[in-house]
């Protein structure tokens, strides 16, 4: 499948390796359950590390939809609440 | 639902939008075509932008590093000249100079940091554009309007998802800059209105003063040794010569000295 880093670019990760980035992604979506920011920033860095890990860039011409979709590395607790609320993600 | 799935929802809702406009689906092939095209402007333009803020930044490190580096070397000369006091009012000015340094320096990094994604992405967005300018040809070339249906949903939905990955990161960059631009506006109103030069200036001015006159008194005080020195010390320098050449006459006793131990 297709996994896309916001602000990074796409890769293609094996669906073997999926259960242990849902485990990784529980743990973002605790955190932003329970509002706590190093928790936060310390999943979220884990969770992009891991489809780093186990995916492989797709660095293609081709323009490929993507399966799944996290945010950029470097944005904060509010900045993705945002996201995801409504219309923060795509300007314009 | 976990996050990377309402996320991507989230995400294609919006991208999706972007590009339904037109009837015929080969006209989408051209619609977006020119929306990848007027994205490259934009990314090109974020570019610069986030550079000229960038240079900015430099700018101002290197005009506060150089008040920095006036005042460390007024305290050396203030300790050479036994004013600690002295010394002690350009350190304690340095050491505010030096916090506002670090504050930029992080400052420049974000912005650097910045650039690099949108350069990166600047990359992936021509080789795409490129890409795609051949294939809209030959989609609008080979089939009919229904056939090329299925083949532009699945391009359309790939490029609305990358031009919303870029135009997020655009977005991003351009806030980063715009808070930089917020602060870099407030050091180089400190700059012009010579609140920085004031550290050095007005009472390290005093410290430039004080030590100047330092200097030149301690100056005339080598000048007068040096002087006394060629003329005055250079007697007794003759006449300690003399005795010491005295002792050396008795060479013999000298000599005999190691005879005697052997």
């Amino acid at each position: 499948m297709i996994v896309r880093i916001l602000g990074e670019g796409q890769y293609d990760v094996a669906d073997a390796a999926l259960d242990r980035l849902n485990q990784l992604d529980a743990e973002v979506e605790a955190a932003i359950a329970s509002g706590d920011e190093a928790a936060f920033t310390a999943a979220l860095g884990r969770l992009l590390a891991g489809v780093r890990t186990v995916g492989v860039p797709r660095a293609g011409e081709e323009y490929a939809e993507s399966d799944l979709i996290l945010p950029p590395a470097d944005a904060g607790l509010e900045e993705v609440r945002e996201m995801l609320a409504d219309d923060g993600l795509i300007p314009g | 639902m976990s996050l990377m799935k309402r996320m991507s929802l989230v995400f294609k809702a919006k991208a999706n939008k972007v590009l339904d406009k037109a009837e015929d689906p080969r006209e989408v092939l051209d619609y977006s075509y020119q929306k990848q095209l007027e994205l490259l402007t934009n990314v090109r333009k974020g570019v610069a932008d986030v550079a000229t803020s960038r240079k900015r930044v430099e700018l101002q490190i290197n005009q506060l590093q150089q008040q920095s580096d006036k005042l460390q070397s007024q305290a050396q000369q203030a300790i050479n000249a036994n004013r600690e006091d002295l010394a002690r009012e350009a350190l304690t000015r340095k050491s505010g100079l030096t916090q506002q340094i670090a504050d930029l320096q992080t400052q420049h990094a974000n912005l650097q940091a910045e650039e690099e994604k949108l350069v990166l992405a600047q990359q992936r967005l021509q080789a795409k554009v490129e890409a795609f300018r051949t294939k809209k040809e030959t989609i609008k070339a080979t089939y009919t309007a229904a056939e090329a249906q299925t083949k532009i949903n699945d391009a359309v939905a790939g490029i609305g998802e990358e031009m919303g990955d870029i135009g997020l990161a655009i977005q991003r960059a351009e806030d980063k800059t715009q808070q930089m631009q917020a602060r870099a506006g407030a050091v180089d109103e400190l700059l012009a209105s010579g609140a920085l030069d004031d550290l050095t200036a007005q009472p390290g001015d005093d410290i430039a003063r004080q030590l100047n006159e330092l200097s030149s008194q301690s100056d005339v005080e080598a000048e007068l040794a040096r002087m006394k020195g060629l003329s005055a010390p250079a007697a007794p320098q003759a006449i300690g010569q003399g005795e010491a050449g005295a002792p050396a006459t008795d060479v013999p006793a000298t000599e005999s000295e190691p005879e005697a131990q052997q």
